[in-house]
């Protein structure tokens, strides 16, 4: 369970977080969709503790991130924007290095990865060096490494960025698993598709601010548009940096 | 495991599967300084030796006006030669080190006992040449001195008319010390070893880790920042100290093979000198480590701390150069400054002058407190927000 309230953050005189306040349910994945630039991966950025918000606050599982960040962290698993490997490390080594980070005994740790390198269907690229990764190897690389620790919640920023179909495809399937799984699956994206495609919740932001928050369904209907799309471009009153 | 371990045991095994990180570590680094170090010192010493030992080579102008003194100056040692065309041109182009021009007025001057002139056309700013210049140079003045005697008794005077002072030299140099002064530069050798040593990691762990994007995520595990950068700082200290030790185990080894003997010098390189420097040097390692680690925080990108770090590589010159330019007396302040006391603390290990424990504790503890300090600052910036965001 990832509870916002009221974050504000602002890069001198950008506000880039103006306001913002959202819940995500354990069992559900929601969706945070906004253009370019609304301020969405500065709101998971606080989420996940990289950065402090100026006023507000954030609450992973009834934990203040603000009062123990460390054991807000360990029930989150994060995919940030930024995702590089570890070139000369196999990409057993890359994960088997964060779930160290992450204390967990050896005998966890091999039952884990194992787990995860069988659910992410990456057993041909285990033991390769992450050097000349497709995108598509490396993004699972990278996600198998943030839920090592088996956490209740997971935070995906952009996770399909670059994916071609097939790799899509397969992680739309991962995530309506983890949330089958009973977790908290809160991702970001700029893609209207996608979000309709998966999300029981959408928290649409703009200008650092949430403009709606409504199941897809509830959303159509509140704007009487047709489709998804028009009614994010209504609710965003612009088309400007739409990248559908 | 102790996270700090984990960190510290993934960066040294990454780093060393990068070819171009260990050989610079492990070879370039820590042997090819004080190998080329020991291998200039062996050409410079042996070709001044040969010089001394050969005979000289001495163009001559106007032979034929001095006949007493070409067959003094053969005698002494000379080889008499032709002189090129154009002797001032031939010693500015280098074409000789020397030239000796005998006027035509010489043995006028010469018969009626008067001053005879005689030329040495050479160049000072040539310092290779200047061994040549002094032992020519010796050598006239000794011929003139035995013909004055010579007159002298002819007229039935005794020698010491003409030598009221006499000079006896009392050199209290030990051998060792004779060395030292040669090798003032062997401790910027070894603090450039554990330089390079640590240079690769310092950049791989902070811009490198940035630039590459694997910080963030590498951040949002549940642990302390200073727990992230103490175990990196400690995997670029392993490496930089490792390279250090080679420097020194490289440096003994080569050392022995150095003609300090023929120059009636002694070098105190032995285990004791290897310990010692070793002490001295350990919190210098840590202090450089951190300081790369600090400056390359800062950095956006590799090439961009690679340019800071090269820069950073100029400071450990600075008390070198001044030493060497201003040889003050060792005051005990020395001690307390990092690598000036490394460098004083040096030196007098190789001249085989005594370091008390007192000394070398100072010089341990000031740098251990400044490398304290470096690390206190580099935490500093490692929890600032501006760090993690790799774009």
């Amino acid at each position: 369970m990832i509870e916002v309230r009221d974050l504000h953050k602002a890069f001198g005189a950008v506000k880039a977080v103006d306001g913002v306040s959202f819940a995500a349910r354990d069992g559900e994945i929601t969706g945070l969709l906004g253009p370019n630039g609304a301020g969405k991966t500065t709101t998971l950025r606080m989420l996940y503790t990289l950065m402090r918000p100026d006023r507000g606050q954030v609450v992973i599982d009834g934990i203040d991130a603000a009062a123990d960040p460390l054991a807000v962290r360990r029930r989150l698993g994060v995919l940030p924007d930024a995702r590089g490997l570890y070139k000369r490390l196999s990409a057993r080594e890359n994960i088997d290095y964060f779930a160290r980070l992450q204390g967990l005994d050896e005998a966890t740790r091999r039952a884990r990865i194992d787990a995860l390198v069988d659910a992410l269907d990456m057993a041909d690229i285990a033991e390769r060096h992450t050097e000349g990764f497709s995108q598509g190897q490396r993004v699972k690389t990278a996600i198998a490494r943030a839920l090592v620790h088996d956490p209740n919640n997971v935070i995906l920023d952009e996770p399909t960025n670059g994916l071609d179909v097939m790799a899509t495809r397969a992680m739309r399937t991962f995530m309506r698993k983890l949330r089958d799984e009973g977790r908290c699956v809160l991702f970001s994206s700029h893609i209207m598709q996608e979000v309709g495609a998966l999300c029981d919740r959408i928290v649409v932001i703009a200008h650092g601010r949430v403009v709606a928050d409504e199941s897809p369904e509830a959303l159509r209907e509140q704007t009487g548009a047709a489709s998804l799309e028009d009614a994010f471009v209504k609710i965003i009153g612009s088309e400007e940096g739409l990248a559908a | 495991m102790n996270p700090i371990l984990t960190i510290f045991w993934k960066e040294v095994r990454e780093n060393l599967r990068d070819r171009r990180t260990v050989l610079n570590t492990l070879l370039t680094g820590p042997l090819l300084a004080p190998l080329l170090f020991v291998l200039l010192i062996n050409i410079a010493v042996t070709r001044e030796l040969d010089k001394a030992e050969k005979p000289l080579p001495v163009p001559v102008v106007g032979a034929e006006h001095a006949p007493h003194l070409i067959a003094a100056l053969k005698q002494a040692g000379a080889e008499i030669k032709d002189a090129p065309a154009d002797p001032e041109r031939a010693v500015r182009e280098q074409d000789a080190d020397l030239v000796l021009r005998i006027p035509a007025t010489y043995a006028e001057a010469w018969a009626k006992g008067e001053p005879a002139q005689v030329e040495l056309i050479y160049d000072q700013s040539q310092r290779d040449a200047s061994a040549s210049v002094a032992r020519l140079r010796g050598m006239l003045e000794a011929y003139g001195q035995r013909t004055g005697v010579l007159r002298l008794v002819a007229r039935g005077l005794s020698s010491n008319t003409i030598r009221p002072v006499v000079v006896a030299n009392r050199d209290q140099s030990t051998a060792q010390a004779r060395g030292g002064l040669m090798f003032s530069m062997l401790p910027y050798f070894f603090i450039l070893g554990a330089f390079v040593g640590g240079m690769a990691l310092a950049i791989d762990t902070t811009a490198g880790e940035r630039e590459r994007q694997s910080l963030e995520p590498l951040l949002v595990n549940p642990l302390g920042r200073g727990a992230i950068l103490t175990g990196k700082l400690g995997a670029t200290s392993a490496f930089a100290l490792t390279s250090l030790l080679l420097s020194i185990v490289a440096f003994s080894v080569a050392g022995q093979f150095m003609p300090t003997g023929r120059l009636g010098m002694s070098l105190a390189i032995g285990p004791r000198f290897a310990l010692l420097t070793l002490v001295a040097m350990l919190p210098l390692v840590v202090l450089l480590a951190t300081l790369q680690t600090l400056a390359a925080a800062f950095a956006k990108s590799f090439r961009e701390a690679q340019t800071y770090l090269s820069l950073l590589m100029f400071v450990p010159v600075i008390p070198t150069l001044l030493l060497s330019m201003f040889p003050l007396k060792t005051q005990a302040w020395m001690y307390a400054v990092p690598l000036l006391g490394q460098q004083v603390t040096l030196m007098r290990l190789l001249r085989g002058d005594v370091v008390t424990p007192a000394q070398l504790a100072l010089c341990f503890a000031a740098t251990a407190l400044a490398a304290l300090l470096a690390w206190l600052a580099a935490t500093q910036v490692y929890r600032s927000e501006r760090l993690a965001i790799s774009g």
